[in-house]
């Protein structure tokens, strides 16, 4: 798809996510035993046939540079086209040109900082992703509907029932008429109001380059910020906006137990099959780790272990992520253990997320609770 | 104008490995996966990488494809360089009597206007069929510090062994004098591993010479190394004291990989400080299921075992089904093994299938109460890429298969 590019909002909405964006930006956690949550928005983009690609940065962002190196993994670093990372206060100048104040109150703020970048492409269609979705999607589909139904923007949603949630975000949801054309847009309503399946937004948004540029301009001009409140719902009836289903399988990553349950959701067969054993695979950063050693007296049960592991201990409904150690008689339960980690001899886990590099000592016992798993910050040694 | 590189290394491709049988069929031997996600050129392209050694010539010939598309533009070594970098070198047609490589030196000659653009000082000499892990640049250091004309990599061996390789005699100061190919009553336990330094100005007027004889069968071990030492040539022995594994046969091939499965393995393949490097499969992890028993083993990431795994090595994208049991066993990319099938100390090859409750192999002792041994195989059962058993069918133990079997 020579004539669309991508967008990559990198820096989504991370106060749900607990000491594991102390560091680093959501999109780069760690996910799935070797994936960072970001390689599944930016993997759909490059599979889709889009060879250019903006990433929209924020703060803490240099996890994700040092994950995304030069783009060759996603084949993506280019003589034409290619990644490009746009951090913020990157294009100089000063008031509409300096690309507002780096704080990025909503999308439409973020893109104007990436308005020289969108301005100088050459491209019809701008996709815009956001890089918190657990999904494996062919844009392709997508943008010929767009076309097809000759919408100024064409929105992608799944049937889901809303999620009470800390902060109250529980998403933006679309009325959808029989020609798929949107008709009304609410955003953030109770899921004590609004019952049942509805078409919730799974923030992939598809427009025409021309009228992103007029619709950021406006928006710069007015002081408005909102790519859902600013654009899409107060211009429902006078853009053509149109709907688009996804029916694969889609999580959202926006708190510790949406990213817990979107692991979890790996060991099932099916999601699995969904998502990595499609034509469109999932690249990610590679290690060069040798593959997995089991020793004697070890035992592994409905789990995903990653390159570069040694285990000797017990290990139950897991994730166990590349180069983690779990020593002879270790019991880890319905945990994620990221990369690097080190449990030690007689230690038990359960429903606990180990976040890289940890070490925990011999016979230590940590318990956290299936709607709360318990957190342990990067590093650190138990 | 190409940068002037001190080294250029050479990788010696082309064969075919006929001793490893139906595995060969469609591969040369150097692409032949090894060790659950590499292959055996990985471990020559690591060393010269993490040796510092950047312009690396590949040389084949026989079954090239699978090489070709592996080795691609060299980015997973860190080959893909602005000046140098892997290069395959294809025999190609030159003047009116265009052919093969004759010998081992004869492919060098044949690519020498490759090495002769790098102008380089040294060129090593290596082969794709062994697992090892060794930093050629301490040997050049070495032949630089002896004023070598050729120093030649040594291992040593028992006075047995020593009959099947080529064993170099030195005088005390590891010089060469005599150098015999597998000798009946060897002198020395110094075997030649294949690896050699030379100092360029040198190699080519031997090789020149060596091409001149229409005798000669072009070889390094037959003919360059016995004329430089004729001539009264400074050869030297470089002793090599680690873990180095020729690979040559089934049996050999089936013991380097379960020697990875060692608790104090010789060879370290997650050792940061020399990486073997290889490409990637691209897969997710591996999934363990609820009825899964893995013990003793190696998995690759893409594996989805169900059923038992012991002492065996089991390679990217392979399926194990429910109630299966794979045992002493090495498992090559992307074989399904069906629900309830047995395989006991086998290699299976690329993309095999194996039916439900089909029997590949046996335990080797179980096979040596009651069957002669195969003659590549052993008690080993092997089966080529791409093999199809069907259910319930029964493949004995030293069999090798390069049919279907349905």
């Amino acid at each position: 798809m020579r004539n669309t590019m991508g967008l990559l909002f990198a820096y989504q909405n991370d106060e749900q996510m607990k000491v594991l964006t102390q560091k680093r930006a959501l999109s780069s956690i760690p996910f799935g035993g070797r994936y960072r949550v970001v390689d599944f928005a930016l993997s759909n983009l490059v599979n889709s046939g889009i060879t250019k690609v903006g990433i929209i940065t924020r703060d803490n962002y240099q996890s994700l540079m040092d994950h995304l190196g030069s783009g060759k993994e996603w084949d993506l670093s280019r003589k034409n086209g290619g990644m490009y990372l746009l951090p913020p206060f990157s294009q100089g100048g000063t008031g509409f040109a300096a690309g507002g104040s780096g704080v990025y109150r909503g999308k439409m703020e973020a893109l104007l900082n990436a308005h020289n970048f969108i301005r100088k492409s050459d491209a019809e269609n701008v996709i815009l992703s956001a890089a918190d979705c657990i999904f494996n999607m062919d844009f392709r589909e997508v943008v010929e509907y767009h076309e097809e139904k000759d919408a100024d923007i064409t929105v992608i949603y799944h049937k889901a029932a809303l999620e009470e949630k800390e902060n109250g975000e529980t998403g933006t949801i679309y009325t959808v008429d029989e020609d798929g054309r949107i008709t009304d847009v609410a955003i953030n309503p109770s899921p004590a109001i609004v019952k049942g399946e509805v078409n919730l937004g799974i923030s992939q948004i598809i427009i025409g380059r021309t009228l992103l540029e007029t619709l950021i301009n406006e928006c710069a001009s007015h002081n408005m910020y909102s790519l859902h409140r600013d654009v899409l719902q107060r211009r429902v009836h006078d853009l053509k906006i149109y709907g688009y289903e996804y029916t694969g399988y889609c999580a959202k990553i926006d708190s510790v137990a949406t990213f817990f349950d979107a692991n979890m959701d790996l060991l099932s067969e099916d999601i699995r099959q969904q998502l990595f054993y499609q034509d469109r695979q999932i690249f990610t950063k590679i290690r060069d780790e040798s593959p997995a050693i089991y020793r004697e007296g070890c035992e592994v049960k409905n789990s995903l272990v990653a390159d570069g592991c040694i285990i000797e201990g017990t290990v139950e409904n897991s994730i166990i992520f590349r180069g983690v150690r779990v020593r002879k008689g270790a019991v880890i339960r319905n945990s994620i253990v990221m990369q690097d980690c080190e449990i030690q001899t007689g230690t038990q886990l359960e429903y606990t997320i180990v976040d890289k590099d940890v070490v925990i000592r011999e016979n230590r016992k940590l318990f956290g609770y299936k709607m709360y798993p318990m957190v342990l910050a990067k590093g650190s040694v138990v | 104008m190409r940068t002037k590189k001190r080294t250029v290394a050479m990788l010696l491709a082309g064969g075919q490995g006929s001793r490893l049988g139906v595995l060969t069929k469609k591969v040369a031997k150097p692409a032949i996966p090894f060790g659950g996600k590499y292959r055996i050129i990985d471990f020559p392209l690591s060393n010269c990488v993490n040796s510092g050694i950047d312009t690396v010539g590949v040389l084949t010939q026989y079954m090239p494809l699978d090489l070709n598309a592996y080795i691609g533009n060299g980015q997973p070594w860190d080959l893909d360089r602005n000046d140098g970098g892997v290069s395959v070198l294809p025999p190609y047609s030159r003047g009116a009597n265009d052919e093969w490589y004759k010998g081992t030196a004869n492919a060098i000659y044949q690519n020498m206007h490759f090495i002769e653009r790098y102008d380089p000082e040294y060129v090593v000499i290596l082969s794709g069929d062994h697992i090892y892990k060794m930093d050629y640049n301490a040997m050049i250091e070495y032949h630089e510090e002896k004023g070598a004309a050729a120093t030649i990599a040594a291992l040593n061996v028992t006075l047995e062994e020593a009959t099947r390789f080529g064993i170099l005699n030195t005088t005390d100061d590891n010089k060469v004098y005599e150098f015999e190919e597998k000798p009946a009553h060897p002198k020395s336990t110094k075997a030649s591993m294949g690896v050699y330094v030379f100092t360029w100005k040198k190699l080519k007027q031997y090789q020149e010479a060596d091409e001149a004889d229409p005798n000669s069968s072009n070889d390094f071990g037959k003919n360059i190394i016995p004329n430089m030492l004729n001539a009264g040539e400074a050869l030297y022995t470089y002793e090599f004291a680690g873990y180095w594994k020729d690979v040559g046969t089934l049996q050999s091939l089936w013991d380097a990989n379960m020697e990875l499965l060692l608790e104090d393995s010789p060879i370290k393949l997650n050792d940061n400080s020399w990486k073997i490097y290889a490409r990637n499969p691209n897969e997710p992890p591996v999934y363990n299921g609820p009825d899964s028993k893995i013990i003793n083993s190696m998995v690759c990431e893409g594996s989805v075992i169900e059923g038992t795994v012991e002492h065996s090595v089991i390679f990217y994208g392979v399926k194990i089904g429910k109630g299966a049991v794979v045992k002493d066993s090495v498992i090559l990319p992307n074989t399904v093994i069906e629900d309830g099938a047995v395989v006991e100390y086998s290699i299976t090859g690329q993309e095999v299938h194996i039916g439900k409750n089909a029997r590949v192999g046996a335990s080797e002792d179980v096979a040596k109460a009651f069957l002669a041994p195969g003659k590549m195989t052993g008690y080993l059962a092997v089966l080529a890429d791409e093999t199809q058993i069907g259910d319930g069918i029964v493949v004995k133990p030293g069999e090798m298969l390069d049919q279907n079997r349905l």
